[in-house]
């Protein structure tokens, strides 16, 4: 393999990457404030990328504003499962809010199968606005216009959501009740306020990440989540679940690898590796890069 | 007042056999006198792989309290290995009666084994981690298996899984009685089990893993036991499903699949036998029966999951199971008191314990 070729799919995989490491900081941040495993995370990207199709095919909206859309579409639906399906099981075992997350996510995905049929729709056409445009040349290296866009909103999103997490009263929160629930209640911050904005943060994430996607890969299709989501996850868990740098680090690991065994001819082993990397992870560190051990306390 | 009957233990295993036999041989005899169609025998060798595939994944979802996600795995590690090896001696069995039922016994065994092999090497890591780690560790491990079999081929060089064409012309050795014979050994193993002290360590460790283990429970060991029983009879399941349907794809043991199981033990009653095989039966019976409703299934199957953790998370049985003894000893108790009502000896009524 010489170097060019190298290069080039280093580029893929940060592109790819990138959606992975938006949708594995959903993953992540839910996970470390109420421990929950969101199964349906991957789906919300599915119901962001229809949403966005639904916009420009049926309204005719501009690709921008079908954008915009799209993470509304997404954030009202990660917060109203949250109040439906998550918030009454609060109390209840750690398994059935599990099989709960499981049940959403299959009820989404076969949901808008019965409503939209089972065929994935092209948005080539609609999308064509935002990923037309020039491309960077870095000697051999060929950067597409959608790879500049896609690496360069991720970078912004990450950035933004440091910021939000680091700098603000309801970010401090946060932080705050994923530390420890109880003393957070005791100080006066409103659980039920806190952890619907961390499936709102969440979620307009993976909004966004659905608009990148299908810039990339442009359909939508009613299960096109669930993988995607599951690689994300092993994303998360790659870089230390509960950790955004983690989250970040570890989807543009998941895609740089993916990217790489793709080029070593091997593209029907690229989800069999990346299971394969979660097992590892989980033998020699399950804590990932940047995870906290957790102590357990009788 | 209570009257006391006790039946001693291999009168309850004789009447459950009994009962058994009873069941097997009415269903043999309907289907002699053409009530039971091949239609309908097909449907209920179907309820039969489903209830051994629920009641298996019950021993680890409902029994030890964890939540594996990767059960289709393991039926696609028996269905494969037994279908690969039927293949294979089609000839020898084919040839009397007796090495046939030999074959197929070896086949089933084969199945298990193979199933348990890949239950231990997935149970090992497992143990490490816990819930949801657990769920997502054996979601990879079963889409791993689905991968390795669909491009095996290309690896080894000669023709093993067909890949994604699929493995075709397996013998169909699967009759109702055979099926029938199989869920009753399985229910029976995995009630005994739970019965024995094995069983209430394993419940020990899903009511308090730590507790279990400052009590001296071997939790590594129950959890690995426990895994590997349970994916033995996934794989059992898999051989008898190959048997049945006659051709392998790979992509008929995709995660939905796992899923569909999950939603029988849920529905059943997590920790309920009984809940497992009446929810396995119905689920499996209901979509035949009700035209157009295929096309709901899937939408109602995870409906049911979230309205059930939410409203009845024990599911419809709960963990109440029946025991025909314990029926029939308050049958008896209560006709004993009949009696002696009738009879005016109510001073034996209370007396026995």
């Amino acid at each position: 393999m010489n170097l060019s070729i190298l290069l080039n799919q280093l580029v893929n995989g940060l592109q790819s990457g990138s959606v992975f490491a938006l949708v594995a900081l959903g993953y992540s941040m839910v996970y470390g404030i109420i421990k929950l495993l969101n199964f349906a995370h991957g789906d919300i990207i599915m119901v962001g990328a229809y949403a966005a199709w639904m916009c420009m095919a049926n309204f005719g909206l501009h690709p921008l504003l079908s954008a915009a859309a799209a993470v509304v579409v997404s954030t009202l639906v990660g917060m109203s499962i949250e109040k439906v399906a998550y918030s009454p099981l609060r109390s209840a075992p750690r398994l059935s809010l599990l099989i709960t997350a499981i049940g959403i996510s299959y009820l989404l995905e076969n949901g808008f199968q019965l409503i939209f049929g089972s065929g994935a729709k092209n948005v080539a056409k609609y999308v064509a606005p935002l990923t037309s445009g020039p491309s960077l040349r870095l000697g051999t290296v060929q950067i597409s216009f959608t790879a500049l866009i896609t690496i360069g909103t991720t970078l912004l999103s990450m950035v933004a959501l440091t910021l939000l997490v680091k700098r603000t009263r309801l970010g401090k929160a946060m932080r705050a009740v994923s530390e420890d629930m109880g003393a957070a209640q005791l100080m006066g911050i409103s659980l039920n306020r806190t952890i619907s904005f961390t499936f709102a943060v969440g979620s307009a994430l993976a909004g966004i990440a659905s608009v990148l996607y299908i810039c990339a890969y442009p359909q939508a299709s009613p299960t096109m989540g669930s993988m995607l989501g599951l690689k994300a996850f092993v994303a998360a868990v790659l870089g230390g679940i509960g950790s955004i740098p983690g989250a970040m680090v570890g989807g543009f690991a998941i895609g740089i690898v993916e990217a790489l065994v793709s080029a070593a001819g091997l593209s029907t082993w690229k989800d069999g590796v990346t299971f394969a990397i979660l097992i590892l992870v989980l033998l020699i560190k399950p804590t990932g890069f940047f995870g906290r051990r957790a102590i357990e306390k009788v | 007042m209570k009257a006391g009957i006790r039946l001693s233990t291999p009168a309850r295993y004789g009447i459950n056999t009994l009962l058994l036999a009873g069941l097997l041989g009415l269903l043999l005899a309907l289907s002699f006198a053409g009530v039971i169609t091949s239609y309908y025998s097909k449907v209920l060798m179907l309820a039969g792989i489903n209830i051994i595939l629920t009641v298996s994944l019950n021993m680890v979802t409902g029994y030890l309290g964890q939540l594996p996600l990767g059960h289709a795995g393991f039926m696609a590690v028996g269905a494969y290995t037994g279908g690969i090896f039927l293949k294979a001696v089609e000839d020898i069995s084919a040839s009397s009666g007796g090495i046939y039922y030999v074959m197929i016994l070896a086949a089933l065994m084969l199945s298990g084994l193979a199933a348990m092999v890949c239950g231990v090497l997935i149970g090992i890591p497992v143990l490490r981690l816990r819930g949801d780690y657990l769920a997502i560790i054996t979601l990879g491990f079963g889409e791993i298996i689905r991968i390795i079999i669909t491009n095996i081929d290309s690896v080894l060089g000669f023709k093993l899984t067909y890949g994604a064409d699929g493995l075709k012309r397996i013998p169909k050795f699967s009759t109702l009685t055979i099926v029938f014979l199989a869920v009753a050994v399985t229910c029976f193993l995995i009630h005994t089990v739970m019965k024995s002290r094995h069983g209430r360590a394993i419940l020990a460790i899903r009511d308090n893993e730590i507790a279990a283990e400052s009590c001296g429970v071997n939790v590594t060991f129950y959890k690995v036991f426990a895994f590997a029983m349970s994916a033995f009879f996934a794989g059992v399941a898999g051989c008898l499903y190959s048997g049945y349907i006659g051709s392998l794809q790979p992509s008929v043991f995709d995660f939905m699949r796992s899923i569909e199981i999950l939603v029988m033990v849920v529905l059943g009653g997590m920790g309920s036998m009984l809940g497992s095989v009446v929810s396995a039966t119905v689920l499996t019976i209901l979509p035949e029966a009700l035209r157009g409703f295929d096309d709901y299934r899937t939408v109602i199957y995870s409906l049911t999951l979230v309205l059930m953790m939410i409203f009845r998370p024990k599911g419809l049985m709960g963990s109440y199971d029946f025991s025909m003894g314990r029926a029939l000893e308050k049958l008896l108790g209560g006709i004993r008191a009949l009696l002696a009502k009738a009879g005016g000896r109510s001073e034996r009524g209370g007396k026995k314990a």
